[in-house]
């Protein structure tokens, strides 16, 4: 009789698991810190009204309950050095999670405050003659495209050819040099990319000068870098085996890489271009100090100020004119289209890295 | 056997005209390149000398201060807030990047290198918009908690800012956005530490801390530090969300909370480039130039560490 219930006892007893925290311990604590705390800011809130109790800061104080709990039991439980496991671990997951927070809140807002003004007025007219409320963006819009266009025509033949010059070509100190200084530029602060923008087209155009172009250049100042890195990349993952093959049947360098190098990579380069371009689409400060701000639609990009998306946004937020809760809608509005235009842009370039990789090997 | 001598000499590849001149145009856009960036710090210098040279009375802009009067505030706001957000997304960072390489499972790492890339893709504009008129209110109340619990700190000092578009809120939105290539670098380098030495010393009993102090961490130490460098070059030149976020006075004082802010190089160039002429034009040109010089440097030595790793780790 004892002898049976001694041999249960000790089969229930794991001696691999023996001196540890059972897995959902973690769970169960995390879950009973914010109930804890919740409890007590309830009672701290009782009779008040329920709107006013404070989730974010139950949270935050049950997750810091949390860490300070698992440790303890932890450390009592097992030993010290498992307590330090389990504290580095539950940290670094809260990082995570921290990290979460001003995303979700930012998406959040945009949406919530962008919808008020995404309508079909914000779609077909522009700024000119408004003061109040309506108005639109159809001159940020355009103006977004064209000089985008402009600095993608400026900088991806430029970063193209330099990628190639770096993987089939480049030996030796140049070659080193330009991927030293392209790394270097990739750091450039955008607002000293317009001053340069805005110092050369000065220099040739006199004073006040405000184009289209003169933003173009700006932004290729920040994308060329971008193209080079990325196209760079792809290319070196070419196999030598295609190369090789290609040489021996007899086919010169150049035409090698046109009709080898280039199909094989052109998905991944695809997808360089296009996240180099949802990036510059994004950027304010330059194209403020070059493409000036305007509330008429132009669409020449060798005359005249012109206005893109972000400068719309930064400009309604700034000067909001007599109406600034208007001013302020149209400035979400456009945040909203330019982040729907960077997620779209990101998605593409996603898609295409998927569908067009290149089948290497079998 | 008299021929062969000729065959050897046809073994040289042959240089084409289409080889000559796609192998140019290659070469001619890495020089591009090159001519660029030298072009930039010649038109940078050139602007700015007539800042240097010119009487400061007659520039409107610096309102009859000298042009090192003008400047320092402007640099020591820059420094200011690039440090402080520096702070507090270094431990932000390496954490995520620890979580993403060692700690997440699989799926989950790849689904937060994702949402890591997705705080990199959203636009400054947006950033500051938020953070002017979204962040900076739930923040206020906060710092005016601070005022009275910690007000013999010179640090929260006051007066409490009622908007709340202080430089530590400009600081909490450039550590957000400079996290995404923080993370991405760590992240790489902690990828990179030899899958031996891990596996040698969770074999031994490490617990997983153990294990990342023991083998990760020296291993990446070069590569965090440059990845801080990098972000710290990032905060040095954001423009748009300081700008829009803080309300700034441009004064040196240390006051995190209160109604009057530093400014940073940058904004104050967006800020004021648009009504400025004649010399004033000059002077924020020659504000630019200290800026391109500091994050250049800064670029360059962070570069150069990454680079010199690579070299040696062995891990590529």
């Amino acid at each position: 009789m004892t002898a049976t219930t001694a041999a249960a006892a000790s089969a229930r007893v794991n001696p691999l698991t023996t001196g540890q925290l059972p897995a959902w311990s973690p769970w169960a604590i995390l879950l009973g810190s914010w109930v804890l705390v919740g409890g007590v800011f309830a009672l701290m809130n009782t009779g008040g009204d329920p709107a006013d109790f404070n989730i974010a800061a139950t949270l935050f104080l049950g997750t810091v309950l949390f860490v300070v709990l698992l440790t303890v039991f932890s450390s009592v439980a097992e030993n010290r050095r498992r307590a330090v496991d389990r504290l580095v671990t539950s940290l670094v997951s809260s990082a995570f999670v921290i990290v979460l927070i001003p995303l979700v809140s930012l998406l959040y807002t945009v949406v919530v405050n962008g919808l008020d003004r995404f309508d079909a007025e914000f779609f077909s007219s522009s700024m000119r003659n408004i003061v109040g409320e309506g108005g639109g963006a159809v001159h940020a819009i355009w103006g977004t495209l064209l000089i985008t266009l402009g600095a993608a025509v400026i900088s991806v033949p430029i970063g193209l050819m330099t990628a190639i010059y770096l993987v089939e070509y480049g030996r030796g100190k140049l070659a080193k040099a330009i991927t030293f200084l392209v790394d270097v530029m990739t750091g450039i602060p955008s607002i000293v990319a317009g001053l340069f923008a805005a110092a050369v087209f000065v220099i040739f155009f006199g004073p006040g000068t405000y184009m289209g172009i003169a933003g173009s250049v700006a932004l290729s100042v920040l994308m060329i870098p971008v193209v080079v890195r990325s196209s760079e990349e792809m290319l070196r993952l070419v196999p030598n085996e295609l190369r090789e093959a290609s040489y021996a049947l007899g086919v010169p360098k150049w035409l090698t890489i046109m009709k080898v190098v280039m199909p094989t990579s052109i998905a991944g380069i695809t997808t360089g271009v296009t996240l180099a371009i949802s990036r510059v689409i994004g950027e304010t400060a330059p194209l403020v100090l070059t493409a000036g701000i305007t509330a008429s639609l132009n669409t020449n990009l060798f005359s005249g100020p012109m206005t893109t998306l972000p400068v719309l946004v930064f400009s309604q937020y700034r000067s909001p004119g007599i109406d600034p809760t208007e001013a302020l809608d149209r400035a979400w509005a456009g945040a909203l289209t330019l982040i729907l235009i960077v997620m779209a842009l990101n998605l593409v370039a996603r898609l295409v890295a998927k569908i067009f990789a290149p089948k290497l090997g079998r | 056997m008299t021929t062969a001598s000729p065959q050897r000499a046809a073994l040289r590849a042959v240089r084409r005209p289409g080889d000559r001149i796609f192998s140019g145009t290659a070469l001619g856009a890495g020089v591009v390149i090159l001519l660029l960036l030298a072009a930039v710090a010649i038109f940078l210098i050139t602007e700015s000398l007539p800042a240097f040279t010119a009487d400061p009375d007659e520039i409107g802009m610096l309102r009859g201060a000298t042009f090192l009067e003008y400047v320092a505030p402007l640099v020591f706001g820059t420094l200011w807030a690039a440090l402080l957000a520096l702070i507090i997304a270094a431990p932000l960072a390496v954490g995520i990047a620890l979580f993403i390489s060692h700690f997440a499972p699989r799926r989950l790492a790849a689904v937060i290198g994702y949402v890591v890339d997705l705080l990199a893709a959203l636009p400054s504009v947006v950033y500051g918009l938020w953070g002017a008129t979204t962040f900076a209110p739930i923040l206020q109340p906060f710092y005016v908690w601070l005022n009275e619990n910690l007000g013999w700190i010179p640090l929260f000092e006051g007066p409490v800012s009622a908007t709340g578009r202080t430089i530590a809120t400009a600081a909490l939105v450039l550590a957000v956005m400079i996290l995404p290539i923080m993370t991405a670098i760590c992240r790489e380098v902690f990828l990179q530490a030899p899958r031996l030495h891990e596996e040698a010393a969770l074999a031994l009993g490490a617990t997983r801390w153990e294990m990342i102090r023991m083998a990760v961490l020296p291993f990446a130490r070069g590569g965090m530090v440059s990845a801080a460098m990098l972000a710290l070059g990032r905060a040095l030149g954001e423009t748009m969300a300081v700008t829009m976020v803080l309300s700034a006075s441009g004064v040196i004082t240390f006051d995190l909370i209160s109604s009057t802010n530093p400014t940073t190089i940058p904004a104050n160039i967006a800020l004021s480039f648009p009504e400025a002429y004649g010399e004033g034009v000059n002077v924020l040109i020659a504000t630019g130039l200290i800026l391109f010089i500091v994050t250049f440097a800064v670029n360059a030595i962070a570069r150069y560490i990454v680079n010199r790793r690579a070299a040696f780790s062995g891990a590529n």
